[in-house]
């Protein structure tokens, strides 16, 4: 007697397996299909099959600027998350309870508030007339146009992917043995050499993850750049919103939102390659 | 006729055979245990009369009805998991009165038998509490009352002691059997650690790698052991190889032997040819004598101390013998002391 | 217990301050009875939420997003629950693939999910149906739903479930009595989660929203793109304190930090 039928798990996951088949990968290869799709200006779009959007992305400057662009801020705020995560994560995770809980939390619970909110922060934090500039001010420094420039763009895309990129070093540094880096102070090394040789190594996955999904999030953004950006800077999120909505060639937009999943796509796997095969070995 | 019968059950997984060819008869109100190490398909077997794991091949039968094929929440066993898996959202009354909720009881039916059960192991005031307010003892009788309340043909125990800690385990030991003797459902219990499986059962089963490799009270199973692997699982021995020595004739009450060429004696056993043997003596059944009275002589090279006995390593010319000694008012022998040693032929088994 | 220096503490007092200064200033702003963006120094005004309230477009958007979201976390509930149970508890050839394809949104730039999902939605002519947002949001919250069932379904007792089998319950009694109520902190968080994440999802909803289903946060991008004035900065205020409350009950059914940083 079969205790349970083969079927079940099939039958189990048949809602979900509905929904992601017909609301996820059916969009993804109509959208797919679509950027194959000529656009005519003034009849729209035809079922006649092109490969001029993609020969336009690939060969028009404008867009190499804007994935260029995108490229940048996308790595500079992955650097500096970095800079700034990795230490942080290190320093709460040395704090006694209840503070470790509760700055923990404070760092991660703004993922909780959407980001319009907290890019219209920035926006007010950064004009002309917002803090900073009031506090450069009061030390005689500037006004400095921050707001509308790529360092707006930067400081507030960090200021939304930094629990991105704390989350996975803080799991990585709770599974350290905290043992390991007392053995190593018992061994007569400095600090200094056992955080290089000895937790830095353990943590590495935790960084390569929170890297690579920081650099995803950000090279996809939209609300930040679309409000702190202005109408001249553009990254590929807002500029697919505008062949969608101002210019309606969608083929166009479907193309760039496609080269974009497929980055994001390649980036993920990319960290899976270099787990498997480095620290697998080591670590299991 | 037994009330519990295994036959020719074997479980595959693959081609891995982890269960195989098991033949068990158990009578009804009989504790029987299935001891072993880890990975001797003890726990396998378990779970095959539960119903929890599919037979692939043989039968199993309960009070005369094959019950192979039955699923398990039709089989109507009472089982305690070594986790005991308690219900966390529900009172220990509400876990134990679960099973009778599953068979229509109504209200005070279920009061009635729920308060018995609780009775039976000393419970009856926790019945509001929930399980993470109780210790590792309470959870253990919660899980034994919500067993026993539903009047199961078998008892099944799987490891039911190894989360207690060592005087818990002893106390809840003599609990369980007091309790199994004062009910009488028949009980199948299943252990790694042979003191828990001699103490209380009345047979124990000894398995290794899927196998039954002797089936006795557990008198027998200490006293003769029948192969090195029961002797040194169960209790402590010293093993020895032994040679044929000539002209032992069959038909004696001892057998001689020689080990390293000191002439051994042991209990009268059938010999096969080889002419390498192995020879098993438990530690306690040695005494010390002065020197040149006993069967060998040697010096002390190690003792330990463990409360109620004394454990010496005496080196002899037979090799390494433990030796074990009660702690009463015999003085001690201290290390390097040179002895005597002492034991009865009768005490002397040949392994098999 | 603290082994980190005084150069450590200045440095998280920086990053807690760096985390919290957009939130902090939003509220502010939000008290001003001013009519530009400045914050309140000496007088504290509510005029700016009065104005929320009394802006109808606002207060629409409001509820549209409000009932999105409680739609798309319960239909997302109720999805993820079978699916994780499935993924958990049977091997079968095709499981690896199945959990991937249900946490995918995760690594999909909602940018992406969005122009996708509008080009169906326009092929079938679903622009405007709120029935069809729903789905779309069920799909980019179920895998925070989906997540915590996984933990949910694989930190429980098993043995539970065979206990109850034994004692003579029904497939169906061991759901009901025994794995459900289990699983049931886990399913709570997610649906929580879920609520929060539809609730404040932008991107995507740019897309598929239509004039009639315009959400909140896609009203707030909206306006902000046109003007920037102290009735943001209220509703945003009032964003903040909503997201507020829900943090706390998500703390008191499961564990804040169990739930960001995910239970170990």
């Amino acid at each position: 007697m079969k205790l349970v039928a083969r079927s079940t798990p099939w039958l189990l996951s048949a809602p979900a397996m509905l929904l992601f088949s017909s609301l996820l990968l059916l969009p993804l290869t109509l959208t797919a299909v679509l950027s194959f799709n000529v656009f005519d200006y003034n009849t729209g779009v035809k079922n006649i099959f092109t490969w001029a959007h993609y020969a336009a992305i690939f060969t028009d400057d404008y867009y190499f600027e804007i994935f260029w662009r995108t490229f940048w801020i996308a790595g500079l705020t992955t650097l500096i998350c970095l800079l700034i995560g990795a230490p942080e994560a290190y320093v709460l995770s040395r704090m006694g309870d209840p503070w470790r809980t509760v700055f923990l939390l404070i760092v991660l619970a703004p993922l909780l508030v959407s980001v319009v909110v907290r890019a219209f922060g920035w926006s007010m934090l950064l004009g002309p007339r917002g803090l900073v500039n009031q506090v450069f001010a009061f030390i005689g420094m500037g006004p400095f146009k921050i707001l509308y420039t790529e360092w707006a763009v930067v400081i507030a895309l960090v200021h939304v992917m930094l629990p991105f990129m704390i989350i996975p070093i803080w799991t990585s540094l709770q599974k350290l043995d905290p043992g390991v880096e007392n053995a190593a102070l018992s061994l007569s090394a400095s600090h200094f050499t056992t955080l290089r040789r000895i937790v830095l190594p353990q943590v590495l996955p935790g960084v390569l993850s929170g890297s690579l999904i920081v650099f995803g999030l950000s090279a996809s953004a939209f609300a930040i750049p679309g409000l702190l950006g202005g109408r001249r800077l553009k990254m590929v999120a807002t500029v697919v919103y505008d062949e969608y909505l101002h210019e309606l060639n969608w083929p166009l937009g479907a193309a760039l939102a496609l080269i974009l999943l497929l980055a994001n796509l390649l980036v993920m796997l990319s960290y899976n390659r270099v787990l498997e095969g480095r620290y697998k070995k080591a670590m299991g | 006729m037994s009330f519990l019968t295994l036959t020719d059950v074997s479980k595959f997984y693959g081609p891995n055979c982890v269960v195989a060819n098991m033949n068990l008869s158990v009578e009804k109100g009989e504790f029987v245990t299935l001891l072993g190490p880890s990975g001797c398909g003890k726990t396998t077997t378990l779970q095959m009369i539960a119903g929890f794991t599919e037979v692939s091949q043989g039968s199993i039968t309960l009070d005369g009805r094959d019950i192979t094929s039955t699923p398990p929440n039709s089989r109507g066993l009472g089982i305690v998991f070594q986790s005991y898996a308690l219900f966390p959202h529900m009172t220990v009354f509400e876990n134990v009165s679960f099973g009778l909720e599953m068979r229509r009881l109504d209200k005070a039916q279920r009061l009635e038998r729920v308060s018995a059960a609780l009775a039976l192991v000393h419970l009856e005031d926790l019945a509001a509490r929930y399980p993470r307010e109780l210790s590792g003892g309470q959870k253990q009788r919660v899980a034994l009352a919500r067993a026993l309340v539903i009047e199961p043909p078998v008892l099944l125990l799987d490891e039911p002691l190894s989360n207690l800690d060592a005087k818990l385990r002893e106390e809840m030991q003599f609990e369980l059997r007091q309790i199994q003797r004062k009910v009488g459902t028949t009980t199948i219990m299943v252990t790694h650690d042979q003191t828990e499986a001699m103490s209380i059962c009345d047979r124990v089963v000894v398995m290794q790698a899927g196998h039954v490799t002797q089936v006795d009270v557990p008198y027998q199973l200490y006293e003769n052991p029948q192969s090195k692997f029961i002797s040194t699982f169960v209790g402590k021995a010293n093993l020895m190889r032994a040679q044929q020595v000539h002209g032992g004739g069959a038909g004696a009450a001892v057998t001689s032997l020689s080990v390293n060429g000191v002439p051994f004696q042991c209990k009268a056993a059938e010999l096969s040819s080889s002419t390498e043997l192995m020879v098993s003596l438990r530690p306690e059944k040695i005494s010390f004598v002065p020197l040149g009275q006993g069967q060998v002589d040697g010096r002390v090279s190690a003792r330990f101390f463990l409360g109620s006995q004394w454990l010496y390593q005496v080196d002899t010319p037979m090799g390494v013998l433990q030796v074990a000694c009660p702690n009463n008012d015999t003085a001690p022998l201290n290390e390097q002391d040179p002895t005597g040693l002492q034991w009865s032929p009768d005490s002397a088994r040949v392994l098999s | 217990m603290s082994k980190n220096g005084p150069l450590a503490l200045c440095f998280n007092a920086l990053v807690i301050g760096f985390m919290l200064a957009p939130l902090v200033v939003v509220c502010l702003v939000a008290f001003t009875p001013e009519n530009t963006l400045s914050i309140p120094t000496t007088d504290f005004s509510l005029r700016w939420f009065k104005a929320v309230f009394a802006h109808p477009d606002f207060m629409t958007s409001f509820w549209n997003s409000v009932w999105l979201a409680l739609a798309a976390a319960s239909v997302s509930t109720c999805v993820a629950i079978p699916a994780g149970l499935a993924i958990t508890r049977y091997q079968f050839a095709g499981r690896d693939a199945l959990n991937a394809l249900f946490l995918s949104p995760l690594i999909v730039p909602h940018l992406v999910l969005g122009v996708a999902i509008l080009r169906l939605f326009s092929l079938i002519g679903a622009t405007g149906s709120f029935f069809w947002l729903v789905l779309a949001h069920v799909v980019v919250v179920t895998p925070y739903v989906l997540r915590l069932v996984l933990a949910a379904s694989a930190g429980m007792d098993r043995s539970c479930e065979q206990a109850a089998l034994s004692l003579g319950a029904s497939q169906s009694a061991v759901f009901r009595r025994v794995t459900l109520p289990m699983i049931l902190p886990g399913v709570t968080g997610g649906w929580l989660l879920a609520f929060i994440n539809s609730f404040d999802e932008v991107t995507m909803s740019i897309f598929v929203t239509s004039p009639a289903t315009v959400t909140l946060p896609v009203r707030m991008y909206m306006y902000a793109t046109e003007s920037i004035d102290p009735l943001m900065a209220a509703v945003s205020a009032l964003m903040v304190a909503l997201t507020g409350g829900v943090m706390i009950l998500l703390d008191r059914l499961y564990g804040l930090d169990k739930i960001l940083v995910g239970s170990k």
